[in-house]
This record gives C-alpha cells, structure tokens and sequence, in this order.
C-alpha cells in the first residue's frame, strides 16, 4: 500500500502543479484578443462568487447553516464598509461560534 | 500604491494563515484518524499544496479506491488553477521562466483572490512571493500540528472555524462590489449559475466552480466592451 501512496503523491502533484503552471509559462508574451484579455480580468470575481456562495451556509456542517448564514451576513456588512480582512474573518469565526452556543430555539 | 514588495506580500497573506492552519490541522488528525501514514500526510501539504484534494486523498485512500482515481479527481478538482493562473499571469510583471515555475507553486484560491483583488494592475513577483510563502509555510505548519497533537480541538471551535476563508473571500469580494455594478453583476451571474447546477446535483463542486467562474467572467467580457479596468 506505501509505494502505491507514494505514487499518488506523485500523481496528485503533477495533475495540480502542471495547470497551475501552464498559464504562466506560455501567456507571456502573446498579444490576447479583447475578449479574452476581458473576460480574464473578471475571473477573480466570478471565480470568489462561486467558491463562496452557496458552500458558505454549510461551511461550520449543514445542521448549522443557520448560524453561518448570520455569520455570513456580518461578513458581508462588515466588509461592505472596507473593514479589514483580519477583522472580517476573526468576527466570521465568532459569529459563527456564539450563535451555535447561544441558547435559542435553532 | 503597487503591492511588490516581499514583505507587502507576508503581510497580505496574514488573513490566508490564519484561515489555513485549522484547516491544516483538521486535514492533520483526520489523516492520522484514517491510518494514513505520517511521512504521506507530510508529504501532500509539500507537493501538493490543495486543500480539498487533499482531504478527498486521504479520505479515498484508505477505502480501497484505485490511485488512478484519486488522481483523476485531483485534476478536475483543481483543475479551475488554471483560469486563475491565467488571469494572474495577465497582471504579472515581466518575470523570468524560473521565477514563473516558482509562483505558479503556490497558487491556491486563496493567494489568487489576494493577489487578484489588489488595487494596481502591475502585481510584483516578490510581492506574490512572500503572499504565497506564507500561505505554504502555514498550510504545512498545520499539517504538523494536527500530526501530533495528542487529542482533537473542540469540534464547536474547529466547526467555527470552517468559515475563515470564507470570510476571507468576502472580505475581499465586497469593497470590489461596492466599486463597481459591473463585478456585481459577474458575481451574481456566477453564484446563479453555481447555485442552479448545485441545486441539479450531478456534479462536483470541482466542475460547478469551473463552469460558473467561466459564464460569469464570460458575461462581464460580453456586456461591457469598453476599454476599463474593473480594478478601478
């Protein structure tokens, strides 16, 4: 079972290293057309819309999807008014625990 | 102000770490939990450095799952690196080839949405590098930690926890929203479209990221021609 292991390692590093690299290595230099060279300044947006919503509401388990969707909420005021991102994530991270502990019906 | 220096870099990696390491302990106790062996453990958070794949390998492993398999699912799982790659390295500033093996090492979600989401169009490599060095040195910090911590954190703490990056996210998405009615139309595309296939339910969040990062990026290159930069 080891070598085989070892094996994935090596597997899992190669398929995850080699499209990370790709992009890097051969889009230098090329002249994009408009569209592209568009739609790539709005892949960080569309891609943190999609890794947040809707896997947010289940990120402290799905029983507690409720006091994540609170937390969520702050998050989403707080930085809404540019608050620091330590400080969005440190009250994500209260929020979600004081509203689990509280002692109220959910 | 151009975010290119090493230290700019540690610094806005600051959220990343802090988002990372109970994730990285996590992976560390379930790893040990399942029978996966140390150096393994180890050696995933070295060389491969993805979260999720690495909580779904050392999950499938030890079920009698063929490593084929397990590779397989890291490459489509992961496989959105590179859209994010590819629009970074749009950004970068003219860098030599070893220096591109060397960042494109460390690109995860996270160091890409930190990167992404700086204010100048011109991202230095120094910069990216300490970002992702920080985030890397955390990542495995945390692997080790949760190696050989003798008994589990409280799971209400470690439960609580489960939202760090997400906040992170948020706490970057936000000020961008805020800024412009273009991106929050991208993002709105992309959470609908990634809420509809989520909703369908046959298929991985590896492929809904893919497809919903790329129909709302594709909607924001549509509607808006004119010449601007959205980071304005």
């Amino acid at each position: 079972m080891n070598s085989n292991l070892y094996l994935m390692v090596i597997g899992m590093c190669l398929v995850t290293y080699i499209p990370r690299l790709l992009p890097l290595l051969f889009m230098q230099q090329i002249k994009l057309p408009a569209f592209l060279e568009r739609f790539l300044r709005f892949i960080p947006f569309a891609a943190l819309g999609s890794l947040v919503f809707p896997q947010v509401f289940f990120s402290a388990g799905v029983e507690n999807w409720f006091p994540a969707t609170i937390a969520t909420i702050v998050c989403m005021v707080l930085a809404w008014f540019r608050i620091n991102v330590v400080i969005v994530v440190l009250a994500g991270i209260a929020v979600t625990f004081f509203v689990t502990k509280a002692p109220l019906p959910w | 102000m151009t975010p290119h220096t090493f230290l700019q870099g540690l610094r806005a990696g600051i959220p990343i770490a802090i988002g990372y390491v109970p994730i990285a302990i996590a992976f560390g106790l379930l790893a040990k939990s399942v029978g996966v062996p140390d150096q393994i453990t180890i050696l995933l958070s070295l060389f491969v450095f993805a979260g999720a794949s690495q909580f779904m390998a050392v999950q499938m492993a030890t079920s009698g799952v063929f490593v084929s398999e397990i590779i397989f699912t890291t490459f489509i799982l992961n496989l959105r690196h590179f859209l994010m790659t590819a629009s970074l390295g749009q950004r970068l500033e003219p860098t030599s080839t070893p220096w591109r093996f060397l960042l494109a090492y460390g690109v995860t979600d996270e160091t890409f949405s930190v990167a992404s989401l700086q204010k100048s169009h011109v991202l230095g490599k120094s910069y990216i590098l300490g970002l992702n060095l920080l985030a890397y040195s955390f990542w495995n910090i945390g692997t080790w930690v949760g190696l050989f911590l003798s008994s589990s954190i409280p799971s209400s703490i470690q439960q609580s926890m489960g939202i760090a990056l997400y906040a992170m996210f948020i706490g970057l998405l936000m000020p961008s929203i805020r800024g412009s009615s273009k991106v929050l139309l991208v993002v709105v595309a992309a959470v609908i479209v990634q809420v509809l296939l989520s909703s369908m339910g046959w298929l991985s969040n590896g492929w809904r990221i893919i497809i919903a990062t790329i129909c709302g990026a594709a909607v924001g290159a549509l509607l808006f021609r004119e010449e601007e930069s959205p980071h304005e």
